[in-house]
């Protein structure tokens, strides 16, 4: 593997030909195509989110008015279901990259050292995070925590335990065990980028120096990975707030809506009462939620840039 | 004495490294295991591990349902999706690499922001949109939906490839008066094809495992594997686990394989770049 690296914008050559300079416009279609994607459904959910239209009731369609644009919003604002399912995704969210964090850590040290197997070792653990999630969550659900034969309910068994559905008695719990297992691969293998590109000579010399185990740890390996974690971190937030297949088919958001999180909520609103207006204005709230993460990582990225430009 | 204890503690090491991988790993394990099971040994207890394999399941799970069909979709929604957005890409980040303007930067920043949009944001819109141009369960909606979703990934990485080139070989091209055509397909593609490789066996996990767009833009004629999985997730009776294990696997293999082989792209594609 060559050394991994934080990547700059800014020290990229750049080559300044004086002719063919309109072959510039070679990214015109590529970006035209993927504003018309990713731009126009969303000023589309703006508008939509200013109107009163279900489609259960066609003559409902129409722009709500400027005394009254604000409405979807005030009513997702006044029901307590809102603050309850933006708890439970902040708190599917934090406790998935909490737990990812600690344990991708853990397998990007052990895996971070020489030893026959390890590629072995690495390809086994990165494979949770290649599964279809919908295919993860019908395997925990059906076959590793089925009550009466599955495999939790055997190692529950051996400290007498009888008869628990974790999906049923613990849901939150159960999709956080389901997703967490799934994404600490993300996170190791990025922190293991991040360790393999300590150059061993640093840490040599700092040993050398009489520095301890832990003293190398926490003085030269974590203020290296500290990058790394950051852009881990962040990014496996966006996704997580995106979680949606797990809870599609585990608890179906249930019960109640214990285990509904945004999407999800975006999902009921929109294809079940049919509620564009609505479900517009969720879909807002998501958009707004996730970019105050996206301005997050964007400005650790730049950050990135300026450091290596100085250094 | 220190020196052998010190090997000691490396062993230890290494094998608790073995065992947790295995652990991460074993409930894949054990779904490829319940697949070969029979039905009624599937759901016996305490778990089987050592029983006569039948392919039974296998057969009745691919040949005797409609996998094969939904198979059939997956394939031509993330092949043609894969293909569409490179030949979208493929210029942009040809521009973006040897045509640089001081917009670039800022250009490729907004294009990993569209990758970080949370799909549930747009995705009434999108179904109002493809209602009204009759894409609703058709494979073109989804193929523009997934072109778009990996278009940023094609962009960031082709560039990164693009930018490693040497960059005398494309001047001497230019200087021997190839045209663009001709420096593209018989200079920068050639040796672009590895990196190219790597990106497309990306898009090609992205969109295999996509599920949201898919179950909310398609109702059975376009629908995808992974919507076809999702049905498993209420239990149709008891007779069912084994070739539900057997069609999950199925499903799963493919990318278990891509992912295996582009595993040191991985990283690289997973953070846009940001970590190489």
């Amino acid at each position: 593997m060559s050394t991994p690296a934080v990547t700059d914008l800014a020290h990229e050559p750049v080559h300044k030909p004086a002719k063919h300079a309109n072959r510039k416009f070679l990214s015109a279609p590529g970006i035209a195509f993927l504003v018309i994607v990713t731009q126009i459904p969303f000023v589309v959910a703006i508008y939509f989110s200013f109107t009163n239209w279900n489609l259960l009731r066609p003559e409902s369609q129409g722009f709500l008015g400027v005394a009254n644009m604000w409405r979807n919003f005030s009513r997702i604002l006044s029901n307590s279901d809102f603050y309850t399912v933006l708890w439970n995704t902040v708190f599917l969210t934090v406790s998935v990259v909490v737990i990812t964090f600690i344990m991708g850590l853990i397998f990007a040290l052990l895996l971070n050292r020489p030893f026959p197997g390890r590629s072995v070792a690495r390809t086994l653990l990165i494979s949770p995070f290649l599964v279809m999630p919908v295919a993860a969550a019908v395997l925990w659900k059906n076959v590793l925590l089925d009550p009466s034969f599955g495999i939790s309910a055997y190692l529950f068994n051996l400290v007498g335990i009888n008869n628990l559905y974790l999906i049923e008695e613990f849901p939150m719990l159960s999709i956080i065990t389901i997703v967490s297992w799934q994404w600490t691969p993300f996170v190791m293998l990025i922190l293991l980028a991040g360790l393999q590109s300590l150059p061993d000579s640093t840490l040599e010399a700092a040993s050398i120096d009489g520095a301890s185990g832990l003293a190398l740890f926490t003085n030269i390996v974590l203020p290296h990975l500290r990058r790394f974690i950051e852009i881990a971190l962040l990014l496996e937030t966006i996704f997580i707030l995106n979680v949606f297949g797990v809870i599609f088919v585990t608890t179906t958001g249930g019960p109640g809506i214990q285990t509904t999180n945004l999407p999800y909520q975006i999902f009921l609103e929109a294809f079940s009462r049919w509620n564009v207006g609505r479900a517009s204005a969720y879909g807002i709230f998501a958009v707004i939620l996730a970019n105050i993460v996206v301005v997050m990582f964007l400005r650790i990225l730049r950050n990135n840039d300026e450091a290596e430009v100085k250094a | 004495m220190s020196l052998s204890r010190r090997k000691l503690s490396g062993h230890l090491l290494s094998l608790l490294t073995i065992v947790l991988a295995f652990i991460m790993f074993f409930p894949i394990l054990w779904m490829a295991i319940t697949s070969f099971k029979t039905e009624a040994m599937a759901i016996s207890f305490p778990p089987r591990i050592f029983f006569t394999p039948t392919l039974e399941n296998w057969r009745i799970a691919l040949f005797e349902s409609p996998f094969l069909e939904f198979l059939w979709n997956t394939i031509i929604i993330t092949f043609a999706s894969t293909l569409f957005a490179i030949l979208l890409g493929l210029p942009t980040a040809y521009a973006m690499a040897f045509y640089q303007t001081k917009r670039t930067d800022s250009s490729l920043l907004w294009m990993m922001s569209t990758r970080m949009l949370p799909p549930a944001g747009v995705i009434v819109p999108i179904y109002i949109i493809f209602l009204r141009l009759n894409l609703l369960d058709t494979h073109l909606g989804l193929i523009i939906l997934y072109a778009g979703m990996n278009f940023p990934l094609v962009v960031w990485m082709t560039r990164s490839f693009m930018l490693e080139l040497p960059y005398e070989i494309i001047e001497a091209c230019r200087l021997d008066g190839a045209n663009l055509w001709q420096e593209i397909t018989r200079v920068i593609l050639p040796l672009l094809i590895p990196g190219l490789a790597a990106t497309a066996l990306l898009a090609f996990i992205f969109t295999w495992n996509e599920f949201f767009l898919a179950v909310n833009l398609t109702t059975r004629d376009a629908s995808p594997l992974s919507v076809y999985v999702s049905t498993f997730k209420a239990a149709q009776g008891n007779l069912f686990i084994a070739k539900m294990s057997a069609a999950a696997t199925a499903a799963v293999i493919p990318v278990l394989l891509a992912g295996w082989v582009a595993q040191r792209q991985l990283v690289t594609g997973l953070t846009m770049g940001a970590v190489k």
